[in-house]
């Protein structure tokens, strides 16, 4: 299965929205994708957006603690978005939701919105 | 005495393509079993980890063959066993702690053991250096149909 990296940017968020399976092999390709556009924008939150993930073992996890580490350096934050159940049970049971908070569906279209507003 | 009531044996190759595909073979396998969604999810998740390894750790940056066994018993069990001929872990009991890892750079969260102990009923690591690791998982299936179903017939 494909992953798709959509970023949405405004001047202090960037949003990284995933589709299809995280594992492994894929998690090399998304977190190239995410860090480079961490060092273009230098934004103050990063949403990772799980809504489309249909799988995820541990790489997920790293993904997360690795983009934690990287956004931390430039005093940003990271949030974990919209996890579906299953996907939200591996990060529970890893703890990465303290370092990255989850953050539910009314906020994200709110943002998403102002987001929009702010393009044009 | 459990019955085997089916088994599988595939050898692939160490590529990390592959991680999709042995979770993809063991679901198909499993749905002999009629597992849940919850389920199956768990197994792919646990066999996602296991293979990681082995080709993460165990072949690092080698290529090798992992050995997969898979069987389903008349308890509505299933049995996964992954092999690898690789470097072998020296403390085994080290490597299980959740959060401990050889590989921080790759961004490995070191929580492998512990997804596959959580999401699976029983786990199994034998290890010997420089001459592979095996893992052995088993979990019992409720099914869509629950025991009871399965009592009546």
């Amino acid at each position: 299965m494909a992953l798709d990296i959509k970023l949405n940017k405004d001047k202090t968020k960037l949003y990284a929205f995933l589709d299809g399976e995280i594992d492994h092999h894929s998690s090399v390709f998304l977190r190239t994708d995410i860090d480079l556009n961490i060092t273009l924008y230098k934004p103050k939150a990063l949403f990772i957006d799980f809504s489309a993930v249909t799988f995820m073992d541990s790489s997920g996890i790293g993904l997360v603690m690795g983009r934690y580490k990287k956004m931390n350096e430039i005093g940003g934050r990271v949030y974990i978005q919209n996890p579906p159940n299953h996907i939200k049970r591996v990060m529970l049971l890893s703890g990465v939701n303290r370092l990255a908070k989850i953050v539910n569906a009314d906020m994200i279209s709110e943002e998403v919105e102002t987001l929009e507003e702010g393009a044009k | 005495m459990k019955k085997v009531q089916n088994e599988v044996k595939v050898r692939f190759l160490s590529a990390s393509e592959n991680e999709s595909f042995s979770r993809t073979l063991v679901c198909g396998f499993a749905l002999s079993l009629r597992p849940r969604v919850d389920e199956l999810g768990d197994i792919k998740t646990a066999v996602s980890e296991a293979v990681t390894n082995a080709i993460v750790h165990g072949y690092r940056s080698t290529v090798g063959y992992i050995d997969m066994l898979l069987r389903t018993y008349d308890d509505r069990s299933l049995y996964i066993k992954i092999r690898d001929r690789g470097c072998g872990i020296a403390d085994v009991k080290k490597a299980m702690e959740p959060l401990f890892t050889t590989a921080p750079e790759e961004e490995r969260a070191g929580l492998g053991f512990a997804v596959m102990e959580s999401f699976m009923d029983k786990l199994l690591v034998k290890s010997e250096v420089n001459k592979g690791t095996t893992v052995i998982m088993i979990k019992r299936i409720v099914g869509i149909d629950g025991y009871k179903t399965e009592k009546q017939n």
